[in-house]
């Protein structure tokens, strides 16, 4: 790649791609390593927080409920562990949308965007059922009804975090399926076969997948650990 | 010619590649939530705990590292393009050290010079009577505001 032949000024000189990627596809790259320094932000500050209070509610105590289950059961991890399934399998079919829009399949790309899509309405509806019962246990902003592991005195910091992160995380899993119905409407209107590319699905999809990994990081750090 | 460069991008694996990731990214979270199960039992202080934390911390690390290896194609990439975008998360190594380990520090200076949250955090309490939201929202607030003014 570096070898002799090549002028220096040539790569970066214009009229080539020096890293063989669309620019568009590239900048998305930046804008989601620089959302990943905001996630990160967060779940830093949720770990010095953490790190600087002696106690701290247990997870396996305050998600253990499960919809439809009686009032009270004790099911820790259970209907996160679904919600976690849920979002890696949308990654997947994202995955083969991706894979479909390449080979210029654009069956394949309705398929399983619309898949994907439906994935991402359950994980969100999942969430919201999980707030709302959250909520109605009394947790919200500025309110913890959940003790410490050791049974002392919480403060909301752990709430706040909970429903700040998860929010976060939840409003981008929005935008992300916002996003792929536009992808939708736009391949089913044929605007991709016109281009003669589908590298928007591209796109969409690295967002998407950007969205399944904060979650791989959420979901450890809030329900497992 | 376009489409042609387009596709020697993202060579590498097809849907074998997906099935095989998909499954390794399946097994190592049924894996962390073993893990997760299998804590919930366990002392607070110990250490096999803290080694559990560990082993699931690293499964996480190996979940994203397959998220973005593979279904977001950066492996595939050109070593530089993934390079601008790897070497600057490497801050992280030392926003996660810093922030961490200031905020343990905070927590020992405030034990060791602050008995009143020391104590505090010592105190174990009932749990509070079920104050559902909408119901006894505002007497929720009350009492901690008559504290207040009595302390």
């Amino acid at each position: 790649m570096s070898t002799a032949t090549v002028t220096p000024t040539k790569l970066w000189g214009g009229g080539k791609s020096p890293f063989n990627v669309e620019y568009g596809k590239l900048m998305m790259w930046y804008f989601l390593m620089s959302d990943a320094f905001t996630f990160g932000a967060f779940l830093i500050s949720y770990g010095t927080t953490r790190f600087s209070t002696n106690g701290w509610p247990d997870p396996n105590e305050v998600f253990k409920s499960f919809p439809f289950a009686p009032e009270g059961v004790h099911a820790p991890l259970v209907f996160v562990s679904i919600m976690t399934f849920i979002l890696i399998i949308s990654s997947v079919t994202m995955v083969l949308a991706v894979r479909a829009g390449q080979n210029m399949d654009k069956k394949g790309v309705v398929k399983n965007l619309i898949l994907t899509i439906i994935g991402g309405i359950a994980f969100l509806s999942c969430q919201a059922w999980e707030w709302n019962h959250l909520y109605h246990e009394g947790a919200w902003w500025g309110s913890n009804p959940f003790l410490n592991h050791d049974g002392t005195a919480s403060s909301t910091n752990f709430t706040n975090y909970f429903f700040t992160i998860t929010g976060f995380h939840g409003f981008h899993v929005f935008s992300g399926v916002v996003i792929n119905i536009i992808m939708l409407i736009m391949t089913l209107m044929d605007k991709f076969e016109q281009r003669g590319h589908y590298l928007m699905i591209e796109k969409a999809g690295l967002y998407w997948h950007f969205v399944d990994l904060v979650w791989v990081f959420v979901f450890t750090c809030f329900y497992l650990i | 010619m376009e489409h042609t460069v387009a596709h020697e991008e993202h060579s590498g694996g097809g849907t074998k590649e997906i099935i095989r990731v998909t499954i390794i990214l399946s097994v190592l979270t049924v894996i962390e939530l073993a893990l997760g199960f299998w804590m919930i039992g366990m002392p607070l202080e110990s250490s096999l705990r803290l080694a559990v934390k560990g082993a699931i911390v690293i499964l996480m690390l190996a979940k994203a590292f397959y998220i973005v290896a593979y279904f977001m194609h950066l492996k595939h990439e050109l070593k530089n393009m993934i390079m601008t975008i790897v070497v600057p998360l490497a801050l992280f190594a030392w926003f996660i050290t810093a922030f961490l380990y200031d905020g343990n520090s905070f927590r020992n200076l405030r034990n060791t010079y602050d008995p009143h949250y020391k104590e505090q955090s010592t105190i174990k309490v009932e749990k509070k009577a079920e104050n559902k939201h909408g119901e006894s929202n505002h007497e929720e607030t009350k009492p901690a505001a008559e504290k207040k003014a009595v302390e």
